[in-house]
């Protein structure tokens, strides 16, 4: 009982300080008599939706695939990677500096090089999406993998356990809050990936219609677009805090 | 010595950790025999080769010479599977409901599960934790987590139960209840159990013997047979032979 009113005092006031937000924007603009393309109102950010020339919902699934295409590779790649890496410790010292000296590269740097290497398009993006939240994913499924305490190691080992049953019974469930933490920076850097390769090199998408409509100086289109990449952001990463509680304890959860 | 009854046997045991050229002795000269069902304390300060010396009885630690028997004809032992382990930490799996954790080494050792389920209640209510199956680590205070530890040593019924600091990282009132029980379950359960401490007082009050190891360099200083009644109670500690025990160790190692 305790618990549910909290929970439910947190979300009433979540709700209420984002409808204050919108509430400061709205008087900001009508108070300040602020101009359209400087910045418009939410009524007037929401009209920008009734545009059809706009296609919203065709750009909304074009960079929606970019994200989601690019973060669930990496998550797949990422953790096959640092699978890999804990069964042969050959492999991890050969590849695990090479790792950390490749994480080092801005990402969006190579955004002009995989463009003259792949042409522009979903595919592309979905590689930047990919190249941006690889990096995390697999430095943190890596780290978690590694740390087995070693008391449970020797249980292990008085009873004969075979490295399978130490995998299979400590070493990933004990890795699985390590790994849902990457995810989680990984869902947002994933947003930012697709977003830049859309600004480089495409002809749909959310983050393609923002530049069209900065020539005609559309403010409110653009502020949609932010919006809903933000939402498409927070879907996924509500996708992965769900899975999150499904399957991690919630003492055993990284914060 | 070695008798009938003689269910670990070491004599001469030396074990010299090598570490960039240097060489640290951590046990030398360890020689003793424990009877089976005793309760052995292994008493000493830090860097004394206590734990080492565990963990050589576990099978986990190599020794440059000596001999270690463990077993006899009237009480086999087969390394893989008379081995229950409690450490200082309770080192419960955090994903993983109380029952399910003490369940862990059944599982390792591939027992049938049904009976290990049922086995694993008993030792449950047997460590004063039924109720608490179902539960998470996390909603046990340390003192319950430690007798879930307990119950999973003792899950695959193992003949020989090792105990490192079992009680190290409890405070001094759950210590003192926690050495009350392990007591009362060394009586029902029937184990021969080596127990690691630093607790001078813990080691003369839970062993029927007490080996006292001193540090620099690792020494094996005492074995001697604790004369107290069983059960034990916690007014013992008051009584004059009990004092003359801890005076005795306390002697051995420089504390007097």
């Amino acid at each position: 009982m305790g618990a549910n009113r909290d929970a439910l005092q947190r979300y009433s006031f979540a709700v209420i300080s984002h409808l204050l937000l919108v509430l400061a924007w709205y008087l900001f603009v009508e108070l300040g008599h602020v101009p359209k393309f400087v910045m418009p109102s939410p009524s007037e950010t929401l009209q920008a939706l009734l545009v059809p020339n706009y296609r919203w919902p065709e750009n909304i699934a074009v960079t929606s695939v970019e994200i989601f295409g690019g973060y669930v590779l990496a998550v797949v790649i990422g953790i096959a990677l640092a699978l890999v890496f804990t069964w042969s410790r050959w492999l991890e010292m050969a590849t695990m500096p090479l790792l950390v000296s490749l994480n080092m590269i801005p990402k969006v740097a190579l955004g002009p090089l995989i463009i003259v290497w792949f042409k522009y398009g979903i595919g592309p993006n979905i590689m930047m999406a990919f190249a941006i939240c690889f990096f995390p994913i697999v430095l943190t499924t890596a780290r978690g993998l590694r740390e087995v305490e070693p008391d449970l190691l020797d249980l292990v080992r008085t009873l004969r356990g075979s490295r399978w049953q130490l995998f299979t019974k400590i070493q990933f469930p004990g890795a699985l809050p390590y790994i849902f933490s990457g995810m989680k920076v990984a869902a947002i850097l994933a947003v930012a990936g697709a977003i830049v390769g859309e600004f480089l090199g495409s002809d749909r998408g959310l983050g393609y219609l923002m530049l069209q409509v900065q020539v005609t100086l559309d403010t409110a289109a653009m502020f949609m677009a932010v919006i809903l990449i933000t939402l498409i952001g927070s879907v996924l990463y509500l996708l992965v805090l769900g899975l999150e509680r499904l399957l991690v304890v919630r003492d055993a959860r990284l914060q | 010595m070695t008798t009938a009854a003689t269910f670990i046997h070491l004599a001469g045991v030396r074990k010299v950790y090598r570490t960039r050229g240097a060489e640290f002795l951590a046990v030398s000269e360890a020689t003793f025999d424990v009877e089976g069902g005793e309760l052995v304390a292994l008493v000493g300060p830090s860097g004394c080769g206590k734990t080492t010396l565990l963990k050589i009885l576990a099978g986990l630690h190599s020794y440059e010479s000596g001999v270690v028997r463990i077993g006899s004809a009237s009480q086999p032992f087969d390394p893989a599977r008379d081995i229950g382990m409690v450490f200082q930490q309770p080192l419960l799996l955090k994903w993983r409901r109380i029952l399910d954790n003490v369940l862990l080494p059944a599982e390792i050792l591939g027992l049938p599960l049904a009976q290990s389920r049922e086995r694993a209640r008993e030792l449950l209510a047997l460590v004063g934790l039924r109720g608490s199956e179902d539960k998470f680590p996390y909603e046990l205070s340390g003192g319950m987590q430690q007798r879930a530890a307990i119950a999973r040593a003792l899950i695959h019924d193992p003949k020989l139960i090792l105990m490192d600091e079992p009680f190290g990282a409890l405070d001094a009132m759950t210590r003192e209840k926690m050495n009350l029980e392990l007591l009362q379950i060394w009586e029902k359960a029937k184990k021969t159990i080596v127990f690691v401490t630093h607790g001078i007082t813990e080691a003369v009050f839970l062993g029927t013997r007490v080996i006292v190891l001193t540090a620099g360099p690792a020494r094996m200083a005492d074995n001697f047979h604790v004369d107290l009644p069983h059960p034990r109670s916690l007014d013992m500690k008051t009584s004059e032979a009990f004092g003359e025990y801890t005076r005795r160790v306390y002697r051995l190692l420089g504390m007097d």
